[in-house]
């Protein structure tokens, strides 16, 4: 199972992961200073606007040492789902976010699906989530 | 398109408040001759005879808490000043020919924002020998999943 967790995400809003059970979570740790994250996070955005009534939901989680950054850069390139600052001891409950970008897909039982560490190929990561959304019987929106 | 991607991720980067790291060195102006790799690094903390170098994460402290290289020293991220600031008091008393090990691995090695400008820095401060660990991947890949010597903490 994934790890559950709570944090209040940029705008102060509680973000708990728990109650996104029954959607498709993906869960995104990135950081501002990592290139390669930057790359990904707008096609992050693009899936959420595609398939968030679908069932997918995107929580990103910014492994900065401070906010302050964070906010910046959302601020001035705003995403279409939630972000959140992590830390050392939500990454060791993932067991370890020790580069990025790190990326997991978590099925709506709350279980882990895959794992991406690094640039992965988006198209296929694109691909699993088209496959698992299919199956969802969609609820309400959180957000 | 990856000229226009370059830019793109550039203009994010200074937006983020990291223009420093926009402009910063790239891990792929380090020269091959003062890299050394995980196994060799490994092996030398290991044995019980060679001598120890000084290494320093030169990284994120996110990842410095999580794991890092046995008997490491936080320095700080070399990809803006402050960090470089640190870097260069931690290393104000030492000897021109201590034996130092840099590191990062927070991200792919082509990405790195920190090991290039903290090799530069160290070798503009006259040491003559540093050595960069390469980190192909990622700290996690190329070190702890290695069974590499590593401890947790701050």
């Amino acid at each position: 199972m994934a790890p559950d967790f709570a944090r209040a995400d940029l705008d102060g809003k509680a973000v708990h992961l728990a109650e996104y059970r029954g959607k498709l979570v993906l869960l995104n740790f990135w950081a501002t200073w990592c290139a390669p994250c930057l790359e990904e996070m707008p096609k992050f955005s693009d899936w959420q606007r595609a398939y968030g009534a679908r069932g997918l939901q995107v929580i990103g989680v910014s492994m900065d040492d401070d906010t302050a950054p964070v906010k910046r850069l959302i601020a001035r390139h705003p995403a279409a789902y939630p972000i959140l600052v992590g830390d050392a001891a939500l990454g060791e409950s993932f067991g370890g976010v020790l580069g990025l970008p790190l990326t997991y897909l978590i099925d709506p039982t709350g279980r882990i699906a895959a794992r991406y560490q690094g640039s992965g190929d988006l198209g296929k990561m694109e691909a699993q989530i088209k496959a698992r959304i299919a199956h969802i019987s969609v609820g309400p929106a959180i957000r | 398109m990856k000229f226009i991607t370059a830019l793109v991720v550039g203009w994010l980067l200074i937006g983020a408040g990291n223009a420093a790291l926009a402009a910063a060195k790239p891990a792929s102006s380090i020269p091959a001759s003062s890299l050394i790799q995980p196994a060799e690094l490994a092996a030398t903390l290991r044995s019980a005879d060679a001598p120890k170098p000084l290494i320093l994460q030169v990284g994120f402290r996110t990842m410095y808490v999580q794991a890092h290289i046995s008997g490491a020293e936080y320095a700080g991220p070399a990809n803006g000043e402050s960090g470089l600031q640190r870097l260069r008091e931690r290393v104000a008393a030492l000897p021109k020919d201590a034996v130092l090990v840099i590191y990062c691995g927070c991200c792919p090695w082509d990405h790195c924002p920190n090991v290039g400008a903290a090799f530069a820095a160290l070798r503009e401060l006259g040491f003559t020998q540093v050595k960069v660990l390469y980190i192909a991947e990622n700290f996690d890949d190329d070190w702890v999943s290695k069974g590499y010597p590593a401890a947790k903490g701050p």
